[in-house]
Protein backbone atom coordinates (compact mmCIF):
# COMPACT_ATOMS: atom_id res chain seq x y z
CA UNK A 1 0.00 0.00 0.00
CA UNK A 2 3.06 2.46 0.91
CA UNK A 3 5.89 2.59 -0.78
CA UNK A 4 8.97 3.27 0.03
CA UNK A 5 9.83 7.36 -0.96
CA UNK A 6 7.34 8.91 1.76
CA UNK A 7 8.39 10.48 4.70
CA UNK A 8 7.21 8.76 7.89
CA UNK A 9 4.48 9.66 9.70
CA UNK A 10 5.68 8.59 12.72
CA UNK A 11 9.48 7.84 14.20
CA UNK A 12 10.53 6.15 16.95
CA UNK A 13 14.67 7.02 18.07
CA UNK A 14 15.90 4.78 21.06
CA UNK A 15 13.19 4.90 22.88
CA UNK A 16 13.48 3.99 26.76
CA UNK A 17 10.52 3.31 28.84
CA UNK A 18 11.35 2.26 33.01
CA UNK A 19 8.37 2.10 35.40
CA UNK A 20 9.78 2.28 38.29
CA UNK A 21 13.00 0.26 38.44
CA UNK A 22 11.23 -2.19 35.64
CA UNK A 23 12.51 -1.40 31.96
CA UNK A 24 9.74 -2.34 30.06
CA UNK A 25 11.32 -0.76 26.74
CA UNK A 26 14.99 -0.73 25.59
CA UNK A 27 15.70 1.02 22.78
CA UNK A 28 12.90 1.14 20.24
CA UNK A 29 13.45 2.22 16.77
CA UNK A 30 10.49 2.48 14.39
CA UNK A 31 9.45 4.09 11.23
CA UNK A 32 5.80 3.98 9.92
CA UNK A 33 4.64 5.41 6.27
CA UNK A 34 1.61 7.69 5.98
CA UNK A 35 -1.35 4.59 5.42
CA UNK A 36 0.88 2.00 6.51
CA UNK A 37 -0.47 -1.07 8.50
CA UNK A 38 1.20 -1.66 11.33
CA UNK A 39 0.65 -5.05 13.43
CA UNK A 40 2.41 -5.37 16.62
CA UNK A 41 2.83 -9.01 18.34
CA UNK A 42 4.68 -10.46 21.38
CA UNK A 43 4.13 -12.42 24.50
CA UNK A 44 2.45 -10.77 27.32
CA UNK A 45 4.27 -8.00 29.18
CA UNK A 46 6.88 -7.34 26.45
CA UNK A 47 5.72 -3.75 26.33
CA UNK A 48 3.16 -3.50 23.20
CA UNK A 49 0.31 -1.35 24.79
CA UNK A 50 3.54 0.86 26.53
CA UNK A 51 4.51 1.53 22.67
CA UNK A 52 1.08 2.36 21.62
CA UNK A 53 0.15 4.20 24.74
CA UNK A 54 3.55 6.36 24.56
CA UNK A 55 2.64 7.64 21.14
CA UNK A 56 -1.34 8.76 22.37
CA UNK A 57 0.47 10.92 24.97
CA UNK A 58 -0.58 8.45 27.75
CA UNK A 59 3.21 7.77 29.34
CA UNK A 60 5.59 9.42 28.69
CA UNK A 61 9.50 7.87 27.66
CA UNK A 62 12.00 7.62 29.72
CA UNK A 63 14.37 8.73 26.84
CA UNK A 64 14.81 8.98 23.27
CA UNK A 65 12.32 10.58 20.55
CA UNK A 66 9.18 10.30 19.33
CA UNK A 67 8.59 12.21 16.03
CA UNK A 68 4.79 12.83 14.28
CA UNK A 69 4.80 14.19 11.43
CA UNK A 70 8.64 15.41 11.83
CA UNK A 71 7.12 17.06 15.30
CA UNK A 72 8.53 15.51 18.43
CA UNK A 73 6.31 14.90 20.15
CA UNK A 74 7.37 14.93 23.41
CA UNK A 75 9.14 17.79 23.78
CA UNK A 76 9.37 21.19 22.32
CA UNK A 77 11.83 24.15 21.97
CA UNK A 78 11.37 27.03 24.44
CA UNK A 79 14.30 30.09 24.02
CA UNK A 80 16.17 27.73 21.83
CA UNK A 81 16.28 24.72 24.34
CA UNK A 82 14.66 21.89 24.12
CA UNK A 83 12.32 20.99 27.39
CA UNK A 84 9.51 19.15 28.12
CA UNK A 85 6.27 19.40 25.88
CA UNK A 86 3.62 20.99 27.54
CA UNK A 87 0.04 20.59 27.03
CA UNK A 88 -0.46 22.73 24.56
CA UNK A 89 2.49 21.45 22.19
CA UNK A 90 0.76 17.67 23.28
CA UNK A 91 -2.83 18.81 22.20
CA UNK A 92 -1.39 20.24 18.38
CA UNK A 93 -0.04 17.00 17.69
CA UNK A 94 -2.50 15.06 19.58
CA UNK A 95 -5.56 15.64 17.34
CA UNK A 96 -3.31 13.55 14.09
CA UNK A 97 -3.76 10.35 16.14
CA UNK A 98 -6.70 8.44 17.32
CA UNK A 99 -6.84 5.39 19.94
CA UNK A 100 -9.24 2.63 20.28
CA UNK A 101 -8.67 0.85 23.44
CA UNK A 102 -9.53 -3.05 25.08
CA UNK A 103 -12.52 -1.66 27.52
CA UNK A 104 -13.67 0.82 24.77
CA UNK A 105 -14.37 3.67 27.35
CA UNK A 106 -16.99 5.17 25.68
CA UNK A 107 -18.95 7.63 27.54
CA UNK A 108 -22.00 6.42 29.20
CA UNK A 109 -23.85 9.56 29.98
CA UNK A 110 -24.12 10.00 26.09
CA UNK A 111 -25.75 8.41 23.43
CA UNK A 112 -24.09 6.35 20.70
CA UNK A 113 -24.58 9.15 18.40
CA UNK A 114 -23.26 12.20 21.34
CA UNK A 115 -20.37 9.59 21.74
CA UNK A 116 -19.37 10.17 18.39
CA UNK A 117 -20.44 13.88 17.88
CA UNK A 118 -18.62 14.87 21.23
CA UNK A 119 -15.17 15.39 20.15
CA UNK A 120 -15.18 16.72 16.60
CA UNK A 121 -17.88 19.75 17.97
CA UNK A 122 -16.13 20.19 21.46
CA UNK A 123 -12.44 19.84 20.45
CA UNK A 124 -12.22 20.65 16.53
CA UNK A 125 -15.61 23.17 16.63
CA UNK A 126 -17.10 21.73 13.61
CA UNK A 127 -20.30 22.64 12.20
CA UNK A 128 -22.61 20.83 14.55
CA UNK A 129 -24.86 19.02 11.62
CA UNK A 130 -21.98 18.14 9.20
CA UNK A 131 -20.83 16.45 12.39
CA UNK A 132 -23.71 14.70 13.03
CA UNK A 133 -24.40 13.89 9.36
CA UNK A 134 -21.10 12.21 9.54
CA UNK A 135 -21.21 10.46 12.58
CA UNK A 136 -24.65 8.81 11.48
CA UNK A 137 -22.65 7.49 8.31
CA UNK A 138 -19.48 6.11 10.11
CA UNK A 139 -22.52 4.74 13.27
CA UNK A 140 -24.23 2.81 9.93
CA UNK A 141 -20.90 1.65 8.24
CA UNK A 142 -20.08 -0.28 11.25
CA UNK A 143 -23.13 -1.68 11.22
CA UNK A 144 -25.12 0.43 14.11
CA UNK A 145 -27.51 3.16 12.45
CA UNK A 146 -30.12 1.69 14.30
CA UNK A 147 -28.76 2.14 17.81
CA UNK A 148 -28.05 5.96 17.66
CA UNK A 149 -29.79 6.84 20.88
CA UNK A 150 -29.17 4.28 22.29
CA UNK A 151 -26.80 4.30 25.67
CA UNK A 152 -23.55 2.20 25.57
CA UNK A 153 -24.97 0.44 28.45
CA UNK A 154 -27.37 -1.07 26.12
CA UNK A 155 -25.13 -2.93 23.85
CA UNK A 156 -23.07 -5.92 23.37
CA UNK A 157 -19.63 -5.75 24.21
CA UNK A 158 -18.81 -5.92 20.41
CA UNK A 159 -21.39 -3.23 19.43
CA UNK A 160 -19.46 -0.97 21.80
CA UNK A 161 -16.10 -1.33 20.44
CA UNK A 162 -17.90 -0.64 16.79
CA UNK A 163 -19.40 2.73 18.24
CA UNK A 164 -15.47 3.23 19.81
CA UNK A 165 -14.22 2.77 16.23
CA UNK A 166 -16.70 5.26 14.80
CA UNK A 167 -15.81 7.69 17.77
CA UNK A 168 -12.23 7.38 16.47
CA UNK A 169 -12.91 7.42 12.82
CA UNK A 170 -15.30 10.52 13.20
CA UNK A 171 -12.23 12.46 14.13
CA UNK A 172 -10.60 12.01 10.76
CA UNK A 173 -7.57 10.98 12.47
CA UNK A 174 -4.13 10.47 10.66
CA UNK A 175 -3.04 7.69 12.81
CA UNK A 176 -5.07 5.35 14.17
CA UNK A 177 -3.96 2.92 17.26
CA UNK A 178 -6.11 -0.51 18.32
CA UNK A 179 -5.23 -1.99 21.49
CA UNK A 180 -6.15 -5.68 21.46
CA UNK A 181 -9.29 -4.24 20.61
CA UNK A 182 -10.82 -7.99 20.81
CA UNK A 183 -9.20 -9.29 23.57
CA UNK A 184 -12.33 -8.48 26.08
CA UNK A 185 -14.85 -9.79 23.90
CA UNK A 186 -16.63 -12.89 24.01
CA UNK A 187 -15.53 -15.18 21.67
CA UNK A 188 -18.50 -14.93 19.05
CA UNK A 189 -18.27 -11.00 19.13
CA UNK A 190 -14.63 -11.02 17.31
CA UNK A 191 -15.74 -11.80 14.15
CA UNK A 192 -17.60 -8.94 13.38
CA UNK A 193 -15.10 -6.15 15.21
CA UNK A 194 -12.09 -7.75 13.00
CA UNK A 195 -14.94 -7.35 10.18
CA UNK A 196 -14.81 -3.69 10.71
CA UNK A 197 -11.14 -3.45 11.33
CA UNK A 198 -10.69 -5.18 7.77
CA UNK A 199 -12.87 -2.74 6.07
CA UNK A 200 -10.99 0.35 7.59
CA UNK A 201 -7.94 -1.23 6.69
CA UNK A 202 -8.92 -1.99 3.16
CA UNK A 203 -10.35 1.60 2.62
CA UNK A 204 -8.93 4.36 4.98
CA UNK A 205 -5.58 6.00 3.95
CA UNK A 206 -4.66 6.48 7.58
CA UNK A 207 -1.59 4.94 8.94
CA UNK A 208 -2.79 1.90 12.05
CA UNK A 209 -0.98 0.31 14.39
CA UNK A 210 -2.35 -3.08 16.17
CA UNK A 211 -1.42 -4.45 18.65
CA UNK A 212 -2.98 -7.72 18.55
CA UNK A 213 -3.08 -11.65 19.10
CA UNK A 214 -5.14 -12.31 16.25
CA UNK A 215 -2.10 -13.77 14.25
CA UNK A 216 -4.29 -14.58 10.51
CA UNK A 217 -5.85 -11.64 11.07
CA UNK A 218 -2.75 -9.66 11.50
CA UNK A 219 -1.24 -11.67 8.63
CA UNK A 220 -3.81 -10.82 6.67
CA UNK A 221 -4.02 -6.62 6.59
CA UNK A 222 -1.12 -5.46 7.82
CA UNK A 223 2.01 -4.23 5.63
CA UNK A 224 4.46 -4.88 8.51
CA UNK A 225 4.63 -6.81 11.37
CA UNK A 226 7.16 -6.16 14.25
CA UNK A 227 8.00 -8.91 16.81
CA UNK A 228 8.19 -7.30 20.50
CA UNK A 229 10.27 -9.06 22.76
CA UNK A 230 12.07 -8.37 26.50
CA UNK A 231 11.73 -4.75 25.31
CA UNK A 232 13.01 -4.67 21.70
CA UNK A 233 11.57 -5.17 18.01
CA UNK A 234 13.22 -8.21 18.20
CA UNK A 235 12.21 -8.87 14.43
CA UNK A 236 10.61 -6.98 11.37
CA UNK A 237 9.76 -7.49 7.84
CA UNK A 238 6.16 -7.88 5.96
CA UNK A 239 3.87 -10.43 7.68
CA UNK A 240 5.36 -12.83 5.62
CA UNK A 241 8.62 -12.67 6.09
CA UNK A 242 8.12 -12.08 9.88
CA UNK A 243 4.95 -15.20 10.75
CA UNK A 244 6.18 -17.66 8.29
CA UNK A 245 10.05 -17.43 7.33
CA UNK A 246 12.16 -15.81 10.48
CA UNK A 247 14.69 -18.01 12.25
CA UNK A 248 13.88 -16.10 15.32
CA UNK A 249 13.99 -18.67 17.95
CA UNK A 250 11.46 -17.49 20.41
CA UNK A 251 9.60 -15.89 17.47
CA UNK A 252 8.98 -19.25 16.37
CA UNK A 253 8.33 -20.51 20.25
CA UNK A 254 5.81 -17.50 20.28
CA UNK A 255 3.78 -18.45 17.28
CA UNK A 256 3.61 -22.34 17.95
CA UNK A 257 2.35 -21.52 21.31
CA UNK A 258 -0.33 -19.21 19.83
CA UNK A 259 -1.07 -21.30 16.91
CA UNK A 260 -1.74 -24.67 19.38
CA UNK A 261 -4.24 -22.64 21.64
CA UNK B 1 -50.06 23.11 87.55
CA UNK B 2 -50.82 23.06 83.90
CA UNK B 3 -48.09 22.00 81.78
CA UNK B 4 -48.92 23.28 78.22
CA UNK B 5 -51.28 25.71 76.95
CA UNK B 6 -53.22 25.91 73.43
CA UNK B 7 -53.23 29.70 74.14
CA UNK B 8 -49.51 29.79 74.51
CA UNK B 9 -48.82 27.47 71.69
CA UNK B 10 -50.90 29.53 69.41
CA UNK B 11 -49.43 32.91 70.68
CA UNK B 12 -45.99 31.62 70.03
CA UNK B 13 -46.71 29.92 66.63
CA UNK B 14 -46.53 33.53 64.46
CA UNK B 15 -43.70 34.32 66.13
CA UNK B 16 -41.59 31.38 65.59
CA UNK B 17 -42.48 31.07 62.69
CA UNK B 18 -40.89 35.09 61.81
CA UNK B 19 -37.53 33.14 61.90
CA UNK B 20 -38.43 30.45 59.23
CA UNK B 21 -37.61 32.60 56.30
CA UNK B 22 -34.06 33.46 58.21
CA UNK B 23 -33.59 29.62 58.75
CA UNK B 24 -34.07 28.27 55.44
CA UNK B 25 -32.57 31.18 54.08
CA UNK B 26 -29.59 30.24 55.83
CA UNK B 27 -29.84 26.65 55.20
CA UNK B 28 -30.02 27.57 51.34
CA UNK B 29 -27.05 30.00 52.05
CA UNK B 30 -24.78 27.79 53.77
CA UNK B 31 -25.52 25.00 51.52
CA UNK B 32 -24.63 26.69 48.63
CA UNK B 33 -21.46 28.36 49.59
CA UNK B 34 -20.13 24.86 50.86
CA UNK B 35 -21.72 23.26 47.24
CA UNK B 36 -19.20 25.97 45.91
CA UNK B 37 -16.11 25.84 48.43
CA UNK B 38 -16.36 22.03 47.96
CA UNK B 39 -14.94 22.10 44.64
CA UNK B 40 -12.25 24.66 45.86
CA UNK B 41 -11.31 22.49 48.47
CA UNK B 42 -11.29 19.67 45.76
CA UNK B 43 -9.56 21.38 42.91
CA UNK B 44 -6.83 22.66 45.02
CA UNK B 45 -5.82 18.91 46.28
CA UNK B 46 -5.98 18.08 42.84
CA UNK B 47 -2.70 20.12 42.16
CA UNK B 48 0.11 18.06 42.14
CA UNK B 49 2.79 19.75 44.27
CA UNK B 50 3.18 17.59 47.30
CA UNK B 51 3.38 20.98 49.87
CA UNK B 52 -0.22 22.07 48.78
CA UNK B 53 -1.71 19.11 48.89
CA UNK B 54 -0.25 18.39 52.57
CA UNK B 55 -1.66 21.90 53.69
CA UNK B 56 -4.64 21.85 51.74
CA UNK B 57 -5.30 18.50 53.53
CA UNK B 58 -4.41 19.05 56.78
CA UNK B 59 -6.51 22.65 57.05
CA UNK B 60 -9.46 20.64 56.10
CA UNK B 61 -9.22 18.04 58.62
CA UNK B 62 -8.79 20.78 60.83
CA UNK B 63 -11.69 22.55 59.86
CA UNK B 64 -13.63 19.23 60.40
CA UNK B 65 -11.95 18.63 63.58
CA UNK B 66 -12.93 21.54 65.06
CA UNK B 67 -16.65 22.03 65.68
CA UNK B 68 -18.98 24.03 64.07
CA UNK B 69 -19.65 26.13 67.14
CA UNK B 70 -16.30 26.90 67.92
CA UNK B 71 -16.08 28.01 64.36
CA UNK B 72 -18.66 30.44 64.49
CA UNK B 73 -17.96 31.83 67.93
CA UNK B 74 -14.38 32.46 66.61
CA UNK B 75 -15.63 33.77 62.84
CA UNK B 76 -17.97 36.55 65.11
CA UNK B 77 -16.34 37.49 68.52
CA UNK B 78 -12.38 36.26 67.59
CA UNK B 79 -11.41 37.60 63.94
CA UNK B 80 -12.84 40.98 64.43
CA UNK B 81 -10.06 41.59 67.06
CA UNK B 82 -7.18 40.26 64.62
CA UNK B 83 -5.09 43.12 63.77
CA UNK B 84 -4.69 43.59 60.31
CA UNK B 85 -6.93 41.30 58.93
CA UNK B 86 -9.85 41.22 61.17
CA UNK B 87 -13.37 42.06 59.48
CA UNK B 88 -16.62 42.34 61.54
CA UNK B 89 -19.84 40.29 60.06
CA UNK B 90 -23.10 40.74 60.40
CA UNK B 91 -24.58 37.32 62.25
CA UNK B 92 -26.17 36.05 59.51
CA UNK B 93 -22.88 36.48 57.46
CA UNK B 94 -20.98 35.10 59.75
CA UNK B 95 -22.79 32.07 60.12
CA UNK B 96 -22.86 31.36 56.48
CA UNK B 97 -18.57 32.07 56.39
CA UNK B 98 -18.53 29.52 59.45
CA UNK B 99 -21.13 26.61 58.62
CA UNK B 100 -20.40 26.99 55.04
CA UNK B 101 -16.73 26.44 55.52
CA UNK B 102 -17.15 23.62 57.64
CA UNK B 103 -19.25 21.73 55.61
CA UNK B 104 -17.70 22.74 52.51
CA UNK B 105 -15.12 19.87 53.92
CA UNK B 106 -17.64 17.00 54.09
CA UNK B 107 -18.49 18.58 50.58
CA UNK B 108 -15.50 18.29 49.01
CA UNK B 109 -14.53 15.23 50.09
CA UNK B 110 -17.49 14.10 48.70
CA UNK B 111 -16.75 15.48 45.46
CA UNK B 112 -13.79 13.70 45.63
CA UNK B 113 -14.70 10.32 45.66
CA UNK B 114 -17.32 10.82 43.46
CA UNK B 115 -14.02 11.89 40.74
CA UNK B 116 -12.28 8.79 41.72
CA UNK B 117 -15.10 6.88 41.18
CA UNK B 118 -14.86 7.79 37.37
CA UNK B 119 -12.67 5.28 35.13
CA UNK B 120 -9.35 5.69 34.49
CA UNK B 121 -10.40 4.63 30.81
CA UNK B 122 -12.60 7.88 30.67
CA UNK B 123 -9.57 9.94 31.58
CA UNK B 124 -7.79 8.28 29.25
CA UNK B 125 -10.73 8.60 26.12
CA UNK B 126 -11.08 12.25 26.87
CA UNK B 127 -7.30 12.71 26.15
CA UNK B 128 -7.42 10.57 22.95
CA UNK B 129 -10.08 12.25 21.54
CA UNK B 130 -7.80 15.45 22.47
CA UNK B 131 -10.64 17.32 25.35
CA UNK B 132 -9.27 20.43 26.50
CA UNK B 133 -8.51 20.17 30.49
CA UNK B 134 -11.76 22.34 30.74
CA UNK B 135 -14.22 20.28 28.16
CA UNK B 136 -13.00 17.15 29.90
CA UNK B 137 -14.16 18.10 33.46
CA UNK B 138 -17.12 19.88 32.12
CA UNK B 139 -18.25 17.17 29.50
CA UNK B 140 -16.88 13.75 30.45
CA UNK B 141 -15.48 13.96 34.03
CA UNK B 142 -17.76 15.78 36.40
CA UNK B 143 -20.92 14.49 34.47
CA UNK B 144 -20.19 11.07 35.73
CA UNK B 145 -18.61 11.89 39.27
CA UNK B 146 -21.77 14.03 40.16
CA UNK B 147 -24.83 12.19 39.63
CA UNK B 148 -24.00 9.50 42.11
CA UNK B 149 -23.03 11.85 44.91
CA UNK B 150 -25.95 13.37 44.91
CA UNK B 151 -28.33 11.24 47.98
CA UNK B 152 -25.29 12.15 49.81
CA UNK B 153 -24.99 15.42 49.04
CA UNK B 154 -29.13 15.99 50.03
CA UNK B 155 -28.21 14.35 52.97
CA UNK B 156 -25.61 16.51 54.27
CA UNK B 157 -28.47 19.38 53.17
CA UNK B 158 -30.38 18.09 56.11
CA UNK B 159 -27.78 17.53 58.63
CA UNK B 160 -26.85 21.13 57.88
CA UNK B 161 -30.42 21.92 58.31
CA UNK B 162 -30.31 20.79 61.98
CA UNK B 163 -26.96 22.82 62.13
CA UNK B 164 -28.36 25.75 61.30
CA UNK B 165 -29.83 27.03 64.93
CA UNK B 166 -26.30 27.27 65.68
CA UNK B 167 -26.25 30.52 64.49
CA UNK B 168 -29.17 31.53 67.18
CA UNK B 169 -26.41 31.68 69.13
CA UNK B 170 -24.53 34.35 67.33
CA UNK B 171 -28.08 36.36 67.38
CA UNK B 172 -29.19 34.95 63.86
CA UNK B 173 -33.13 35.40 64.39
CA UNK B 174 -34.21 32.27 63.08
CA UNK B 175 -36.67 29.76 64.48
CA UNK B 176 -34.76 28.85 67.78
CA UNK B 177 -33.57 32.20 68.49
CA UNK B 178 -37.68 33.37 68.22
CA UNK B 179 -38.52 30.67 70.24
CA UNK B 180 -35.79 31.87 72.59
CA UNK B 181 -37.26 35.28 72.51
CA UNK B 182 -41.01 34.02 73.34
CA UNK B 183 -39.82 31.41 76.21
CA UNK B 184 -38.01 34.36 77.98
CA UNK B 185 -40.35 36.91 77.62
CA UNK B 186 -42.89 35.08 78.40
CA UNK B 187 -41.56 32.33 80.95
CA UNK B 188 -42.62 29.88 78.48
CA UNK B 189 -40.87 27.88 77.12
CA UNK B 190 -42.57 24.30 76.46
CA UNK B 191 -44.75 25.51 73.70
CA UNK B 192 -42.12 27.56 71.35
CA UNK B 193 -39.60 25.20 71.65
CA UNK B 194 -42.17 22.37 70.77
CA UNK B 195 -43.20 24.42 67.59
CA UNK B 196 -39.70 24.28 66.49
CA UNK B 197 -39.63 20.74 66.88
CA UNK B 198 -42.55 20.44 64.71
CA UNK B 199 -40.93 22.49 62.17
CA UNK B 200 -37.58 20.80 62.12
CA UNK B 201 -39.76 17.60 61.71
CA UNK B 202 -42.25 18.77 59.20
CA UNK B 203 -39.51 19.57 57.11
CA UNK B 204 -36.44 17.02 57.79
CA UNK B 205 -38.64 14.25 56.81
CA UNK B 206 -40.02 14.87 53.20
CA UNK B 207 -37.01 16.00 52.36
CA UNK B 208 -35.12 12.80 53.68
CA UNK B 209 -38.00 10.91 51.40
CA UNK B 210 -37.08 12.80 48.73
CA UNK B 211 -33.68 12.10 48.79
CA UNK B 212 -34.22 8.32 49.11
CA UNK B 213 -36.06 8.79 45.95
CA UNK B 214 -33.14 10.58 44.26
CA UNK B 215 -31.21 7.58 45.13
CA UNK B 216 -33.16 4.97 43.92
CA UNK B 217 -33.16 7.18 40.60
CA UNK B 218 -29.79 7.40 40.36
CA UNK B 219 -29.15 3.74 40.65
CA UNK B 220 -30.95 3.13 37.70
CA UNK B 221 -29.42 5.82 36.10
CA UNK B 222 -27.22 4.28 33.23
CA UNK B 223 -25.13 1.47 34.67
CA UNK B 224 -24.43 3.68 37.84
CA UNK B 225 -24.45 1.42 40.49
CA UNK B 226 -20.89 0.51 40.56
CA UNK B 227 -20.16 4.12 40.71
CA UNK B 228 -22.72 4.67 43.50
CA UNK B 229 -20.58 1.75 45.29
CA UNK B 230 -17.44 3.53 45.27
CA UNK B 231 -18.83 6.96 46.61
CA UNK B 232 -19.67 5.50 49.52
CA UNK B 233 -16.84 3.29 49.99
CA UNK B 234 -14.71 6.24 49.34
CA UNK B 235 -16.11 8.85 51.59
CA UNK B 236 -15.21 9.51 54.89
CA UNK B 237 -18.32 10.25 56.71
N1 LIG C 1 1.47 2.15 34.63
C1 LIG C 1 2.33 1.13 34.85
N2 LIG C 1 2.99 1.04 36.02
C2 LIG C 1 3.86 0.04 36.26
N3 LIG C 1 4.14 -0.93 35.40
C3 LIG C 1 3.51 -0.92 34.21
C4 LIG C 1 2.58 0.11 33.87
N4 LIG C 1 2.11 -0.12 32.63
C5 LIG C 1 2.73 -1.25 32.21
N5 LIG C 1 3.57 -1.73 33.15
C6 LIG C 1 4.43 -2.92 33.02
O1 LIG C 1 5.14 -2.80 31.82
C7 LIG C 1 5.24 -4.05 31.18
C8 LIG C 1 4.74 -3.95 29.76
O2 LIG C 1 3.37 -3.66 29.79
P1 LIG C 1 2.47 -3.60 28.49
O3 LIG C 1 1.09 -3.40 28.95
O4 LIG C 1 3.03 -2.60 27.54
O5 LIG C 1 2.65 -5.07 27.88
P2 LIG C 1 1.88 -5.76 26.70
O6 LIG C 1 2.90 -6.22 25.75
O7 LIG C 1 0.82 -4.85 26.20
O8 LIG C 1 1.24 -7.00 27.44
P3 LIG C 1 -0.19 -7.71 27.22
O9 LIG C 1 -0.05 -8.58 26.03
O10 LIG C 1 -0.37 -8.49 28.47
O11 LIG C 1 -1.19 -6.62 27.05
C9 LIG C 1 4.49 -5.03 32.03
O12 LIG C 1 5.42 -5.73 32.82
C10 LIG C 1 3.61 -4.18 32.90
O13 LIG C 1 3.41 -4.77 34.14
MG1 LIG D 1 -1.30 -4.85 26.22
Amino acid sequence: MSDTIKEPIVQFIDVHKSFGDVKVLKGIDLDIKPGEKVAVIGPSGSGKTTIIRMLMTLEEPTSGDILVEGNNLWKMSKKGKQVRANEKHLRNIRGDIGMVFQHFNLFPHMSILDNCMTAPVNVKKEDKNEVRERSIQMLERVGLGDKLNNYPSQLSGGQKQRVAMARALVMRPKIMLFDEVTSALDPELVGEVLEVIRDIAKNDDMAMVLVTHEMDFALDIADKVLFLDEGVIAEQGTASDVIEHSENERLQTFLRRFRSV
Amino acid sequence: MNYWSWETFSEALPMVLQGLGITVGLTFSCYAFALLFGFVWTFLRRIPNKLIHWIVTWTMEFIRSTPPLVQLFFIFYAWPMIPGIGVTLSPFTSAILGLGLHFSTYIGEIYRSGIESVDKGQWEASRALNFSVFDKWKKIILPQALPPTIPMLGNYFIIMFKEVPLASTIGVAGILHMANTYGARNWAYLEPLTIVGIIFLLLSYPSAILIKKLEVKMNTRFDKKAALENVKKGAVM
